[in-house]
């Protein structure tokens, strides 16, 4: 007999009931084909040998005795570091329906443990908080009866595109014409933008997949969709193609990529769609990038200028400057000069009761080609879970008050204002992003429904898959590991993209339609609005109705 | 829906003509108001002299009348004519009207020589400021006040409401009348926001509903131009977006058109001002109009005008001769006021096209948006 103290019992061991996810096996069903085991991103599952009693009870001759027999089964690991994440990877490969995960019901105790080796919990993905948001409860009610006959969204034309780039005044405008000054370079684009996901974040299967979307989306579909690269620059044959112009590129902190793109300037077929710079980040407010060490492949290291496998955390704010004044008016300055001023470029900024003051000096600095806000509902690929879940400023009631602030200087129409966080996080992508721009917005990035539309992210909002940030995604989306990597098939995401897309674009024109609307986008139409919550209606100047 | 009716000829003419174009087109519209805009004025009892502005609005009672005159008095306006409508009381609902004005007056003479953009800009500054001297008691409402425009508006049927003011009677001509029938479309009834509406010597009214009012709304209070305010209605915007375009960005008439309705981004790379006007549709974006909307429009030159929405969702069509013409939203309306005209003139216009009818009469003028832009910067 083992003496019960021989058996190790740490002060974080846990029995399979205390665990976030608890995998149901069927010794029945499953013929040990391993499939399971082999692709579990997080070695949750192992097979392991057993031995069982068989009772062994002979009536006649008044005996009793025991048989054993040893077999090899599926069990679940209880280490912390090895928690099951409830991808169900394991169920969609088991070709006998043996097993499956369940979430736990009992209290989740593995969340006093998510700190081993003194390291706070990291995670991807984006803020663990359920149920219906504020996008969701907005609902549009300025249906124009006297539109009659009323918009029919299946037949008539709309024009549902947005200006990204700094918009002169009329006056200014006529101006400028007849003196053959300046013109800031605008884009017209479709308002729901692929948010910045960086190409070290995404595999590379993922990143060419939503490039051949985007693509595809422009040149034969005729919706003029773009995509952000995020901090890590894009890849040097992107760069040089003509694929460019459907690309923002992004430069933060630590200038990951930068070098790559200062050096393809001069042999660029085409101008990027845009610049964009990043000072703050809604899912990690005061936080620079963080690409951990896990995905700093031979690839990545190159295009960034890096060693392999260090982490790359960027410092929180671009640390050659000393102020955002400063700092904004240098780097946005810089950069339209590099692109000849033939590039809009903008700065993103996370949603903060600062933002009104960001705002305000751009519309004073003439390069200033919009601005972004990104909310706490804001995914990433690596950050503390404190930052994600707790740090942060829902973008609505931000977005609103720097709209209505402009609108107070009559300049709603200059500086568009983009909107990020958790747009579409349930779901809702075209309801959520068309009351952004009825609060104001000029468009929405879209991160993470991307993801999961069109690329099947298993993540969700209680706190299922997330691991991201570790390169074991195990749909491929977020790997640099060739192995996990190949399970994505870029043509189908691509296929996947350009879905999204237009059903996006038809929904756009079902809520645009019964407001009468088709030539322009209802931006600030805030009289089409209305939500079932007094507090939220005062707070965002909407009406109230119920 | 409500009807509209524009007759615009060489000699000046009752605005009763326009009513019966009203009444013909009665089945569109539920009689819920009148507005009226005459321009090219003519009074049987007095030789008028176009260079005097003329105020017109009702005092609701006899204080806001004194209080009217006084302000008036005070600012030295000369009073040269005061219009006395042979009032038949009792056809209409209202009863508040203690009296209907249209007051000639000759300007202050410190404005005697100057030019006029600074009378323009004095008018507007006395019209606002009269504006401001009515209070819920003692309301005062005022309709225009500008050289040879005289307007009114009365909740009613039109024709009760010509009948009440005696127009019938020839003490009253002009050479342009709009007539609307119907109050504003979004919001509760207000006389004020009947159609036509004024500012400057411009003047718009729309069949329709203007969905686009909040943001368009928005932005010209922004552009914090004195006549930009008050918006009682949905529609009092294009008429405010025309000012703009003329007046603030001085741009021709066609600029209108490129404005509220732009052409899209296939339709500029083929015009040959493409580029110009990818330019304007940007910076203006937030004047586009949406609903379906034909605006129908005067200018101070006496030019009409007529503009259909981007999808061409109102009935309007214009029609007449040499001389006369009229637009209204439907045949019989031009018909009641242009019984004799040459048919093979009538006219619906398209999506891209504007109708002007030049102060000279002789014909219509078919501008297309595809035509080239007529301004030089643009070229
Ligand atoms: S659900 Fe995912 S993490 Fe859990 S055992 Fe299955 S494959 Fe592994
Ligand atoms: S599926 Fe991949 S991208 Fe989605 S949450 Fe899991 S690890 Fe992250």
């Amino acid at each position: 007999m083992v003496s019960v103290r021989s058996v190790s019992v740490g002060p974080s061991s846990l029995t399979s009931t205390d665990l976030p996810w608890i995998i149901e096996h069927r010794e029945d069903r499953c013929t040990l084909c391993g499939n399971c085991t082999a692709v579990c991103p997080k070695g949750a599952i192992r097979l392991s040998h057993m031995r069982q009693r068989l009772p062994k009870l002979d009536v006649f001759s008044k005996q009793r005795g025991s048989d054993y027999r040893t077999f090899t089964g599926i069990r679940q690991e209880t280490d912390p570091a090895k928690l099951c994440i409830g991808c169900g990877m394991c169920a969609m490969v088991c070709p006998n329906e043996a097993i499956t995960p369940r979430p736990g019901t009992n209290e989740n105790r593995t969340l006093f443990f998510e700190n081993r080796k003194g390291e706070p919990m990291k995670r991807g993905g984006r803020r663990n908080a359920t149920g219906p948001t504020l996008l969701d409860r907005i609902i549009f009610h300025r249906i124009s009866m006297l539109t009659d006959p009323a918009l029919d969204a299946g037949r008539h034309e709309f024009t549902t595109t947005t200006t990204l780039g700094r918009i002169l005044s009329p006056e200014e405008f006529l101006k400028r014409t007849v003196s053959g000054g300046w013109i800031p370079p605008t884009r017209e684009v479709f308002p729901f933008i692929i948010g910045s996901m960086s190409f070290g974040a995404l595999s590379p299967n993922m990143w060419l997949g939503l490039l051949q979307g985007v693509a595809y989306c422009n040149e034969v579909l005729g919706l003029p969709v773009v995509m952000c690269t995020g901090e890590g620059g894009c890849p040097p044959w992107v760069l040089r193609s003509p694929y460019l112009k459907y690309i923002v590129l992004q430069i933060a902190s630590g200038y990951f990529g930068w070098d790559e793109i200062i050096r393809a300037i001069p042999e660029m077929q085409c101008l990027p769609a845009a610049i964009e710079v990043k000072y703050g980040q809604g899912a990690k407010p005061g936080d620079g990038g963080l690409l951990m060490w896990h995905k700093v492949s031979k690839l990545i290291a190159r295009l960034r200028g890096v060693p392999e496998g260090v982490d790359l955390p960027s410092p929180p704010v671009h640390q050659t400057l000393y102020s955002i004044e400063e700092s904004v008016m240098k780097m946005l300055q810089t950069l339209s000069m590099a692109f000849e001023h033939k590039v809009p470029v903008y700065p993103k900024i996370s949603a903060s009761t600062s933002a009104k003051s960001v705002l305000n000096n751009l519309v004073r600095n003439p390069y200033a080609a919009g601005l972004m806000i990104d909310g706490i509902d804001g995914g990433t690929g690596a950050a503390y879970n404190v930052s994600m879940d707790a740090t942060g400023h829902p973008v609505a009631s931000c977005v609103r008050d720097c709209y209505l602030d402009l609108a107070k200087q009559g300049k709603q129409n200059e500086i568009p204002i983009f909107a990020a966080g958790g747009i579409g996080k349930n779901g809702n992508v075209a309801q959520n992003g068309m009351a952004m721009i009825m609060l104001g917005a000029s468009g929405v990035h879209i991160g993470k429904f991307i993801m999961q539309a069109a690329a099947g992210c298993l993540g969700n909002e209680k706190n299922r898959c997330n691991v991201c940030n570790l390169g074991i995604c195990p749909k491929g989306i977020t790997s640099q590991n060739p192995k996990l990597y190949r399970r994505l098939d870029p043509d189908k995401v691509a296929e996947r993209v350009s879905e999204v897309f237009m059903s996006i674009n038809t929904e756009v024109k079902k809520i645009m339609a019964p407001l009468g609307r088709s030539q322009s986008l209802p931006i600030g139409m805030s009289d089409a609005i209305g939500i079932a919550d007094q507090a939220a209606a005062d707070r965002l100047h909407i009406q109230y109705i119920c | 829906m409500c009807r509209l009716a524009l007759k615009t000829a060489r000699e000046p003419f009752s605005p009763y003509e326009v009513l019966t174009a009203m009444e013909a087109m009665k089945e569109g519209y539920d009689g819920s108001g009148l507005g009226l805009l005459l321009r090219g004025m003519e009074f049987e009892d007095f030789k008028y002299n176009p260079r005097f502005p003329i105020l017109s609005g009702i005092a609701h009672t006899e204080k806001a009348w004194y209080r009217m005159t006084d302000y008036m008095e005070e600012m030295e306006y000369e009073l040269k004519y005061d219009h006395r409508f042979a009032m038949q009381p009792g056809l209409i609902d209202s009863t508040d009207r203690y009296r209907y004005f249209m007051r000639a007056y000759r300007m202050p003479v410190e404005f005697r020589d100057e030019s006029d953009e600074m009378r323009e800009t004095e008018l507007l500054r006395a019209r606002l400021a009269l504006r401001k001297l009515s209070t819920v008691e003692d309301q005062l409402t005022i309709f225009s006040f500008y050289p040879d425009v005289a307007m009114i508006k009365e909740v009613g049927w039109p024709m009760q409401i010509g009948d009440t003011l005696c127009l019938h009677d020839g003490q009253l001509k002009s050479r342009i009348c709009m007539a609307q029938g119907r109050q504003n479309t979004n919001y509760g009834i207000n006389l004020y926001a009947c159609h036509p509406f004024f500012i400057q010597g411009i003047s718009t009214m729309t069949n329709g509903e203007n969905t686009a009012f909040v943001p368009i709304r928005d932005w010209l209070l922004g552009k914090n131009f004195a006549g930009y305010t008050g918006y009682q209605s949905d529609s009092e915007v294009f008429t405010h977006i025309l000012h703009y375009t003329l007046k603030q960005l001085k741009l021709p008439l066609q600029a209108y058109k490129h404005i509220i309705t732009p052409l899209s981004n296939t339709e500029l790379a083929k015009h040959p001002q493409g580029e110009f006007l990818a330019g304007l549709r940007q910076v203006c974006k937030r004047l586009i109009i949406d609903g379906p909307n034909a605006v129908i429009g005067t200018l101070p030159d006496e030019t009409s005008l007529l503009v259909m929405d981007q999808k061409k969702l109102r009935p309007a069509m214009v029609g007449g001769r040499d001389g006369v013409w009229g637009i209204a939203s439907e045949m019989c309306g031009v018909q009641a006021m242009i019984p004799d005209r040459d048919t093979s003139l009538d006219f619906q216009p398209m999506r891209e096209h504007t109708v002007i009818i030049p102060p000279h009469r002789k014909e219509l003028e078919i501008w297309s948006q595809y035509d080239p832009f007529p301004l030089a910067l643009a070229a």
